[in-house]
């Protein structure tokens, strides 16, 4: 009687170590639109396609690119780059992966409202042999390579002729997904939970990651995220608000992992609307009345790197020289010599929801401000309204953040400063209607521009002149802030373009 | 009583066509929804041709007009996020809210009665005073205060709940995704109603004392006490029953607070519910969604209080139902 007992028992627990799986559950602030990765060039859309699909190659924690479902790449001449893809790599549906799969996607990238800005740059995909693609573009692109972690490949056969991109509406492609990544879509609520699995037969065997199945709730407010980490219902969460990093930090049995973030935030003050602002002292002044570095340890509690350019210090366009400066009497004897010493009205705006503490920056700014008379109606609004009074250029100063796409400083320059041109898109968010010829043509040259050396130095010339124009406001970039439970090891995966590698997430058991 | 009858259609749908014209007119005043639909590199150009694609360019009598003839067929149009119709997608959700409601009743219903009664026949008690004193407290605190403090306290020190979601949920006949039939669902509802109650509560139990204390003055029941009635019996039989009545209507025009405060304690407890989906469509700015969502919650007050009225004609005939209510 006893022995089959123990026999059961045993059976029992057997079965337990078998079907007892790792299961990650994460709740970030976003999630997808849509399963449709071309429907928008959002970081909810670009996580997602790192989850389910799998980039030709993607950018690792050293800002090096590392070769993905492309194994190796070579230019064969000014204009085109020959990609070699990874053989015996199948999609979710069994139908193996090749060099046409890759020819329609950035066909189809092309065709994207989101993303044929980017790929514009392409001319053609020609397809050479079943593993091999030449990727052809309009003129000489040295960000050939960055424009292709865009590329994700799609199941050809399955998307075939019912791939419309629709925003507004439903496609077959916003409902069914199909890709070679390390998960499978398995079940999705629509901004409540979304389900995935391990792909059984995913390519990369040598990745560390022992996932097998992966929750992600988007939750959008900043405590319902943590109480769900700190209780104990979520493993994985991001973003944390400045003011509960110290918290976080010091709970047992959690990390915090931050990286400094690429995305730059800055203000605009509008020339064609203010004359005041057309005088160089007065934006000088306004510079110098802005103590980035306060802000920084204030508000964002150290969380963020105080700016005096747009670029990064990893990207080509950083100055090194160029520091954020903080002079409130040089600022005041600018203005007096700009003869506004009795200062005068500004409107301002910002958003009061998109980034990090963003409403209490611009008070503080405000008050920086009033220190050389100049007297701020602050107004501030959420995301939605915001960007609408933004496409309007509805305030004399007005608050924005920008990534560039290419990790490179050249697609902030185009969006930020360029000269403002409705049909090339050019200039799209200068809202300080700021424009400068020798820059303009700076950004079109270096864009072109192969050779690294010179290149440097058209964009680096840029930095230069927006510095001497004091064109702009720089004020910080944020830094991104993950946190987690101690036995997921995110410090691995996490990166500062905010996709982490889910695939290669190990977690102790 | 059909002349009432009439008149009282008529009302609602004269009703319903103000709260459909109010839900409309919100939607400019959102932000624009092409904005959250593109990324940020998408050139005002291709913006603009979406819009017009949209008719988000025409003129407000125009959409309004194509939205109404929609709305009639009962289509409140379709939702820019889900991609399906708006009045789907928020009757989907609808059964979540309707249990936590429920729960929350509940709740108030088995805590505040003998609440509320203890502190009329005791009024001078100090467990009557204490009870006084934290409903007067409880009128003041902010339910997301109230939220907040329990998802700390059971979900974060104690371990005992779950701080979001919904949990598992049972399908019911096909019809209903319920979370009240299993462990998983229940413990997921036990902090999200149990902080709508607290927010509710307190009205409740001085309601329910201020009634039944005018009601133990009256000539009836100093009757019952001299015909030897047990304590009992009094109290929970013969005054209770008349408390309730004044407790019911008023708790019908609670319901409004009730609606309000689920938006609330959904987003705070992301409770995959209707009033967590208005949030996070206005968020969103899906347009259509929030409209369709101010329609169904008009629609439902509308028909409640019709209902009510008729209810009250039935159950006490000397209302004379054609001179009233309009």
């Amino acid at each position: 009687m006893r022995i089959p007992v123990i026999i059961a028992c045993c059976l029992g627990l057997f079965f337990c170590q078998i079907t007892r799986a790792t299961t990650l559950n994460m709740a970030f602030d976003a999630d997808p639109v849509s399963l449709d990765p071309h429907e928008q060039l959002s970081e909810g859309t670009l996580q997602f396609s790192h989850l389910v699909f799998d980039p030709l190659l993607r950018w690792n924690q050293n800002r090096q690119f590392e070769a993905r479902l492309a194994t190796h790449w070579e230019r064969i001449n000014s204009h085109t780059t020959r990609f070699h893809l990874r053989k015996d790599v199948v999609f979710r549906t069994g139908h193996p992966f090749s060099a046409k799969d890759v020819v329609y996607t950035i066909e189809r990238l092309k065709t994207s409202p989101d993303f044929r800005a980017m790929f514009d740059t392409v001319d053609s995909v020609v397809k050479i042999d079943d593993y091999t693609v030449d990727v052809h573009t309009t003129y000489t692109n040295p960000l050939i390579l960055n424009i292709m972690t865009y590329v994700f490949p799609m199941d050809r056969v399955f998307y075939q002729n019912q791939d419309q991109i629709v925003k507004y509406g439903e496609t077959f492609a916003s409902r069914h997904v199909s890709g070679t990544g390390p998960f499978v879509l398995k079940n999705r609520e629509l901004g409540s939970r979304m389900t995935l699995e391990r792909n059984p037969n995913y390519w990369d065997t040598e990745s560390p990651g022992n996932v097998d199945q992966i929750t992600i709730t988007p939750i959008r407010a900043d405590s319902t995220r943590l109480a769900a980490l700190l209780s104990g219902d979520v493993d994985f969460i991001f973003p944390i608000s400045p003011i509960d990093i110290e918290r976080t930090k010091s709970i047992p049995g959690l990390q915090l992992v931050t990286l400094p973030h690429t995305r730059i935030l800055l203000l605009h003050m509008n020339q064609s609307r203010r004359p005041e602002l057309q005088d160089i002292r007065v934006r000088k002044a306004i510079n110098l009345a802005i103590n980035q570095s306060l802000i920084v340890e204030k508000i964002l509690k150290g969380y963020a790197t105080p700016a005096g350019q747009l670029s990064p210090d990893r990207f080509l366009g950083h100055v090194n020289q160029i520091k954020p400066e903080y002079d409130l009497k040089k600022a005041q004897q600018l203005m007096k010599q700009a003869g506004y010493e009795k200062g005068f009205r500004l409107s301002m705006m910002a958003p009061n929801n998109r980034y990090i503490n963003d409403e209490k920056v611009a008070q503080a700014i405000a008050a920086m401000l009033s220190r050389i008379n100049i007297t701020v109606d602050l107004k501030t609004l959420p995301k939605a309204q915001y960007f609408k009074a933004f496409d309007n250029r509805s305030a004399d100063i007005m608050m924005i953040g920008w990534q560039s796409d290419t990790m490179d400083s050249n697609n902030i320059f185009e969006f930020i400063v360029a000269c403002p041109d409705a049909q090339s898109g050019l200039g799209a968010y200068n809202a300080s209607e700021y424009c400068n010829a020798s820059i303009n043509s700076d950004i079109r040259q270096a864009n072109r521009e192969m050779n690294p050396e010179r290149r440097l130095r058209l964009l680096q010339q840029i930095e230069q002149t927006l510095y001497n124009d004091a064109a702009i406001v720089p004020l910080y970039w944020q830094h991104l802030t993950w946190a987690a439970k101690n036995k997921v090891k995110i410090r691995a995966i996490v990166n500062e373009q905010n996709y982490p590698y889910l695939g290669d997430l190990f977690i102790e058991e | 009583m059909l002349i009432f009858l009439f008149r009282r259609l008529l009302q609602a749908c004269f009703v319903m066509m103000i709260i459909s014209v109010i839900s409309f007119a919100v939607q400019d005043k959102l932000g624009d929804p092409v904005q959250q639909m593109v990324g940020m590199t998408v050139s005002l150009e291709e913006r603009e041709q979406l819009r017009n694609e949209l008719g988000l360019n025409d003129s407000f009598i125009s959409q309004y007009w194509r939205f109404a003839k929609g709305a009639v067929r009962g289509d409140l149009g379709t939702s820019y996020y889900y991609k399906e119709p708006a009045l789907d997608v928020i009757l989907k959700k609808m059964p979540a809210t309707l249990e936590l409601a429920f729960c929350a009743i509940i709740i108030i219903i088995v805590v505040a009665t003998p609440c509320g009664v203890l502190a009329a026949i005791q009024p001078k008690h100090v467990l009557s005073r204490l009870l006084m004193f934290i409903s007067s407290v409880g009128l003041s605190v902010p339910i997301f205060i109230v939220a907040i403090l329990l998802v700390y306290v059971f979900a974060i020190e104690l371990n005992m709940a779950p701080s979001f979601g919904r949990g598992q949920t049972t399908d019911i006949l096909g019809l209903w995704q319920s979370g009240i039939f299993n462990k998983d669902g229940l413990q997921h509802l036990v902090l999200p109603s149990l902080s709508l109650a607290i927010a509710l509560m307190p009205i409740f139990v001085r309601l329910i004392r201020a009634e039944m204390m005018e009601i133990l003055q009256s000539e009836y029941i100093r009757f019952a006490w001299s015909k030897g009635l047990s304590a009992p019996r009094i109290y929970f039989v013969h005054a209770l029953k008349n408390t309730m009545l004044p407790v019911i209507t008023v708790g019908g025009i609670q319901a409004g607070t009730l609606v309000a405060y689920t938006i609330l304690t959904e987003t705070i407890f992301q409770w995959p519910g209707m009033g967590f989906l208005f949030m996070d469509a206005v968020s969103r700015v899906d347009t259509p969604l929030v409209s369709a969502y101010l329609i169904v919650v008009g629609g439902m007050f509308v028909v409640t209080n019709t209902l009510v009225d008729l209810i009250y004609g039935l159950v006490n005939p000397t209302v004379r139902l054609a001179s009233h209510g309009l």
